[in-house]
């Protein structure tokens, strides 16, 4: 009754046009709609993670321990160990992260120190228009641009130079046909980017001006301001941005398999084709005959969801941190 | 269970507005079928011109073989669809019959500067020395041997395989272990393999665009796909000793040679048959259904399809590069619709009143 005769003083001062219909939702209602949508995605979460244990069961199993250490993965003669794509996955996501980092951090700080203003709209809407790209043309610029770039210049001058080098040239050996780990890398990179620096963008800012005009005040240049105020203030929070950079590279699927070769070894070269655990998925789970195969593939989605569970839980907790120390 | 409800609801409207007199029986009934992608093109042409004609509209999901087999043994779809036929013990366990539909070729393509369609020769053997990482330059003795007239650079072989479970891999492989005892014993037979070497594309358009890319690549696409993207395919000797050109002739040679008589349940691999002009890594892809049908009506339904296609689908096929089943082998396959499919309560439903 009480919030009836609220919302009729509210509707009083509003234009007719906004004026609400009271209680034809009430309180009570309302709150359990909104209550069973937030229970319903948190179910549809346990879903998803109780189907990927219980289907791919029979596979640890079988397999034990072996599922996580071994390389075989012989779908004619039912072996399955998924080191090869749990180690793409890993060197693909470093690659990514390596390349996007600089550039998110890069974008961000220029953004929010250095652009004039004019500038800083269309930069911030450019960078963030890259995350609106369906990743499936991230694929298809990867295999149709960036593939014939690398396979005719990049990689034949990566072989020739570094190559020869000992220990780091084992990275760079092999027939340079373009595709592999480091091309998914560099494309993964690119595609992480905005998510890093939208995050990276709010947290410097997010730097009390009275620090960054302290340290401005008694002579510090730009790096330094950026290098021992900025970064070490905001490190928490910047950290976060790029776990979920991680979070996304470790799971993207389409863009990879277009690029990364799919095959199923483990090889130092960074040329050389590998696969990750969701090109794997995407690739083989449609014609997946026999039930260890497709428990096997599951096992694969639950180490992934593990993985990317865990890593989106650290950047949650880090950009956290960052929120409550800010608030001071 | 939906479909039959539509059937039923679309002919009590039509029988209450009194329009009896208008054979419109199947005006809302659609038949349901999935899995193998090869057939999909040929099999979309068929519904579009079967729905024009008989207005039964055919919903086909193009989701793999394995998805196809998986679908029909929860019985979910009317029909489903393999380009791997099932062993005669997996079609017992499951009561279900198959039978060839429609037919086509897998083509080796090479990437080799100067090499144009049709120009290198490649026997089986070689190729399967190729795909085990034996051969791994252009210029090695085995493969300048075939081809004396060909100048062939000093230049790495780039593998390229199929990364998908497909059944073009399939039928590669399956010929790849009839004439290497090697590859049998190393690798074997499956919709996907544990590969030895190379690079591994998505679909048949991403094999033909790693081939077609990649200097010194070799890979194998369905024909249609060859002759689409314009890659250079080879030639390839078969059972008789004779190098051939792909094409649909050699592709029908090679399943007019083929024993289905003496196959049980329709189950043959037409690769490396005997005969001068055959193609060696012929297929067909097949359709499974089940024996026992609760329903007669849809399962009617399903086969006035299948026969309508057998009889006017040919042209079609064709023009998109596939090859017709021929006819002595339909009346096998009708044979068989009439001796093994039945009703619940017994009754053969084929040939349909």
């Amino acid at each position: 009754m009480q919030s009836d005769v609220i919302a009729e003083d509210a509707a009083r001062e509003m234009p007719a046009s906004y004026q609400l219909r009271p209680s034809l939702i009430t309180d009570g209602g309302y709150r359990l709609l909104t209550l069973s949508a937030a229970i319903l995605v948190v179910l549809c979460l346990l879903g998803i993670f109780l189907l990927l244990v219980v289907e791919s069961l029979p596979a640890f199993q079988r397999f034990g321990l072996g599922f996580v250490t071994t390389m075989a993965w012989n779908p004619v003669r039912e072996l399955f160990g998924g080191l090869a794509p749990m180690y793409g996955t890993l060197v693909t996501s470093v690659i990514a992260m390596l390349i996007a980092v600089p550039l998110a951090f890069g974008t961000a700080f220029f953004v929010n120190e250095l652009c004039p203003h004019r500038l800083r709209g269309p930069i911030t809407l450019g960078v963030e228009l890259l995350a609106a790209i369906p990743s499936i043309i991230y694929g298809m610029w990867g295999l149709f641009v960036l593939v014939p770039i690398l396979a005719l210049y990049v990689q034949p001058f990566l072989i020739a130079v570094i190559g020869p080098i000992p220990v780091l040239g084992a990275l760079f050996q092999g027939p340079p046909f373009g595709i592999g780990m480091l091309t998914a890398g560099a494309i993964l990179g690119v595609m992480v980017t905005p998510y890093i620096a939208a995050v990276a963008r709010q947290v410097i800012a997010d730097v009390p001006p009275l620090l960054r005009e302290a340290a401005y005040g008694v002579g510090a240049t730009r790096w330094e301001v950026y290098r021992y105020v900025l970064m070490p203030y905001a490190s928490k929070g910047l950290m976060g941005g790029v776990m979920l950079g991680l979070g996304r590279a470790l799971g993207e699927t389409m863009a990879v398999t277009f690029v990364i070769g799919n095959a199923h070894r483990i090889s130092m070269s960074l040329l050389a084709p590998a696969t990750t655990i969701s090109a794997t998925l995407a690739n083989e789970f449609t014609e997946a005959v026999g039930d260890l195969y497709v428990s096997s593939l599951l096992g694969l989605g639950l180490i992934l969801f593990v993985i990317t569970f865990v890593v989106l839980a650290i950047a949650r907790f880090l950009l956290a941190q960052h929120s409550h120390e800010v608030k001071f | 269970m939906k479909t039959t409800m539509k059937v039923k609801i679309g002919r009590a409207v039509l029988a209450a507005a009194g329009c009896c007199a208008i054979s419109y029986g199947a005006l809302a009934a659609e038949i349901t079928g999935a899995g193998a992608t090869f057939p999909y093109p040929a099999y979309g042409k068929w519904a579009e011109m079967y729905k024009a004609k008989a207005g039964t509209a055919l919903n086909y999901q193009s989701i793999g073989s394995g998805g196809g087999i998986k679908q029909i043994e929860a019985k979910t779809v009317d029909f489903g669809a393999s380009d791997m036929p099932l062993e005669p013990a997996d079609l017992e366990k499951n009561g279900l019959i198959q039978w060839p539909m429609i037919m086509g070729g897998d083509v080796p393509v090479v990437n080799i500067p100067g090499i144009a369609a049709g120009q290198m020769k490649l026997s089986g053997p070689v190729l399967a020395d190729i795909y085990l990482g034996k051969i791994v330059k252009w210029n090695d003795p085995a493969i300048t041997k075939l081809n004396p007239d060909l100048k062939l650079p000093d230049q790495a072989i780039a593998v390229v395989h199929r990364s998908d479970g497909s059944g073009t891999t399939f039928l590669f492989v399956n010929y790849l272990s009839q004439v290497s005892a090697d590859w049998k014993s190393k690798v074997g037979v499956g919709t996907s393999v544990d590969w030895p070497v190379g690079v591994g594309g998505k679909g048949n358009e991403g094999v033909a665009n790693f081939s077609g890319q990649t200097p010194g690549a070799i890979g194998y696409v369905e024909y249609a796909y060859a002759l689409q993207n314009k890659l250079a395919y080879t030639l390839l000797e078969n059972k008789d000793g004779a190098f051939v050109k792909p094409s649909a002739e050699a592709f029908a040679a090679a399943a007019a040679n083929a024993d289905w008589k003496g196959a049980p349940g329709f189950y043959l691999v037409l690769t490396n048959q005997p005969g001068k002009t055959s193609w060696p890594i012929t297929g067909a892809s097949f359709i499974l259904l089940h024996k026992a049908q609760q329903n007669p009506a849809q399962a009617q339904e399903v086969l006035k399809f299948f026969d309508w296609a057998y009889k006017n689908g040919g042209k079609a096929a064709e023009e998109l590069d596939y090859v017709p089943i021929p006819a002595n082998v339909v009346t096998l396959v009708e044979d068989v619709w009439s001796k093994d499919v039945k009703s619940a309560d017994g009754k053969a439903i084929w040939p349909a009143k």
